[in-house]
């Protein structure tokens, strides 16, 4: 079984409480921060080779130090818990399971970045769990921990819970700050880069819940032990949300390294397959990512076993790879429709789009018009080349990165599934049932046009 | 009828201004106005929208364009219970479809409408961030998840028969 480290206490019965989370070792990060200089807490972050665990993957220790500390300015950490990337509900778990890490994670990190104020931004359609959040801070209000003078120290620090309205575009750090502010969720233009002028034109970090969840093991344990987790950069573990067709959906700790196969398949992990089936696809790290068929999720091209790390799930570019992002694992069995999958993503990215950019607002309609009509058996062959060039035309094209987000899942299902793309324009009857590919997998199909 | 919040709601109004520096009290709107439509039948009128920046201190279309941009502000009137059921990816994969279906036929409304009693809205949603637990609704600040047609069933009569307005701020769940 691997290591957990941000999980090892989260099935112990009442550890949202307090006093429980505190027998069990609770707030040792910020007793041992308080100890530290500020800069010998984000030394250490940088040292352990975290990354941001939200989707991007950068460096969050390197992040931290862009932070402008000459400013006379209050300087703020957010924390972004908007997690609305499909495939992803890992954060969700944690807030709802182990409050008290995110709030020791986030103590620990705003003193390490002089912050006497954060805010935790949480999709304001977890409303359940921004209560959990605010009693849990509450409990660290009253027991010292929040507050002036944190364990008699001369840092103080205050936190809040802001709940969002319902936007996935709130996730991007910059629209996120301006829904803080109280706007339209607008991402902005950069630079400045919130380091510099981000809440309230203060220098800023914004960091994913596990990421600053994870600063709390990282002190504890110190860089170099999490440092000894992982493969090469990818250190430490990652939280990874499994659903779709497997026999375990769920939330699960995974040592970075872990093959591939051994997710999908072990007991520990996914279970396997659903109803006995065989693999088709997976989409590895929330929809944002290529989609990759089953021979290249666990193999890459050169034939070596793909591992759960940022560097081995993106062997081979997008030619061949795909990314780790989020940790959002969707897996697809044989009977699912391609088109029909790309098509509900499509109409997500449209529906979530802001409208700033011209080629996101309009080229994400086009592309989920145009999936909708090759899916209900109105399609012509022209359109599949038609997807390509508008999703070549948002990509890299707009103020931030939905629009790529919105352009990879459709541009990977066309690379890696073109044959069912013409199977829906040449079958045009036999799509237009909503379920074709259960009554009649495209396997099948696929056996028969190749002998 | 005058709009107004109650002493209750309006102290914590005050209260979560009171968490944004001087001056920066239009942080407070997107909590201010999840209170506004809880208070206030479901959705946000103009009259109340015009309420709320009133309290903030900032212009009515300040508000208007925040309440149009979120999917969770309401700015047309819902029946009772709002039911929303996720249609993305990962619950499609696991039978949202079916479900949407099953809440039609059952309610004797379109995706979009409210029934004739004024009971329930049906409306489907993008990613509420629960993949692993698929399919699933949310009606108020509840998930309902692992949803078969049976549990379905049973969650539209006990929703008809507590009668009370779900909102996202208090939770309202039903056993099912």
């Amino acid at each position: 079984m691997g290591k957990h480290i941000l999980f090892e206490h989260i099935n112990i019965p009442g550890i949202e409480n307090f006093s429980i989370y505190r027998k069990n070792g609770g707030y040792a990060s910020v007793e041992k921060a308080l100890k530290m200089t500020a800069d010998q807490v984000i030394e250490e972050v940088k040292e352990s080779g975290l990354r941001g665990r939200g989707g991007a993957g950068f460096p969050t220790g390197l992040k931290w130090s862009f932070l402008d500390r000459k400013s006379e300015k209050p300087r703020y950490l957010v924390c972004n818990a908007d997690e609305s990337e499909p495939g992803t509900f890992k954060d969700r778990y944690l807030m709802e399971k182990i409050p008290h890490l995110l709030i020791e994670g986030m103590i620990t990190s705003s003193y390490a970045l002089g912050a006497k104020t954060s805010f935790i931004y949480v999709r304001g359609e977890y409303m359940y769990v921004i209560r959990i959040l605010e009693k849990a801070i509450q409990e660290a209000y009253d027991n010292g921990f929040l507050g002036k003078n944190i364990l008699g120290s001369d840092f103080s620090h205050d936190l809040y819970v802001q709940p969002g309205g319902g936007a996935y575009i709130c996730g991007e750090e910059t629209a996120l700050l301006e829904s803080l502010e109280g706007k339209r969720g607008n991402p902005r233009l950069k630079p400045p880069f919130p380091a510099i002028a981000g809440l309230y034109a203060c220098p800023t970090v914004v960091n994913n819940v596990e990421s600053i969840a994870a600063v709390v093991p990282i002190i504890n344990m110190t860089a170099d032990k999490y440092n000894d987790m992982g493969i090469g950069k990818s250190t430490g573990t990652k939280i990874i949300s499994a659903s779709g067709h497997i026999n375990k959906p769920g939330v699960y700790e995974i040592e970075l390294g872990l093959p591939v196969e051994e997710f999908i398949y072990s007991d520990e992990y996914c279970g396997g397959i659903w109803k006995g089936r065989k693999l088709k696809a997976v989409v590895a790290g929330g929809s944002s990512v290529p989609i990759l068929p089953a021979e290249l999720i666990l193999k890459n091209a050169k034939g070596e076993p793909r591992l759960m790390t940022y560097e081995s799930l993106a062997e081979g570019g997008f030619v061949s790879g795909t990314m780790l992002g989020s940790g959002g694992f969707i897996v697809m069995d044989e009977t699912t429709c391609i088109v029909r999958n790309t098509w509900t993503y499509a109409r997500f990215y449209h529906h979530e789009s802001c409208g700033q950019c011209s080629p996101c607002r309009e080229g994400t309609g086009w592309m989920e018009k145009v999936l909708h009509r090759i899916e209900h058996g109105n399609g012509r062959m022209e359109d599949i080349d038609l997807l390509v060039d508008v999703a070549k035309k948002i990509e890299g094209n707009t103020i931030c990165p939905l629009g790529d987000a919105a352009a990879w899942p459709v541009a990977s299902a066309i690379r890696h599934f073109r044959e069912e793309f013409e199977y829906h324009v040449r079958y045009p009857e036999k799509v237009k049932n909503p379920k074709h590919f259960e009554l009649e997998p495209m396997v099948s199909y696929q056996v028969s046009v190749n002998s | 009828m005058e709009i107004k919040f109650s002493e209750e709601t309006l102290n914590l109004v005050n209260k979560i201004i009171k968490r944004y520096p001087e001056g920066r009290q239009k942080s407070a709107l997107l909590p201010v106005l999840h209170l506004a439509q809880a208070e206030f039948d479901g959705w946000l009128s103009s009259p109340v929208m015009d309420y709320v920046a009133s309290l903030l201190n900032i212009k009515p279309i300040e508000v208007y364009e925040v309440a149009t941009f979120y999917s969770m502000f309401n700015t047309e009137p819902v029946g009772k219970c709002l039911i929303e059921v996720c249609q993305t990816g990962p619950c499609w994969l696991r039978g949202a479809d079916d479900i949407v279906e099953h809440l039609e036929r059952k309610l004797n409304i379109k995706v979009g409408e409210t029934s004739a009693d004024g009971v329930f809205t049906l409306k489907t949603v993008e990613c509420l961030g629960s993949c692993g637990t698929a399919p699933m609704l949310q009606c108020g600040a509840d998930y309902y998840e692992n949803l078969t047609t049976e549990k379905v069933d049973m969650l539209i009569e006990k929703l008809k028969t507590s009668g009370q307005r779900n909102t996202y701020m208090k939770s309202n769940r039903q056993e099912i």
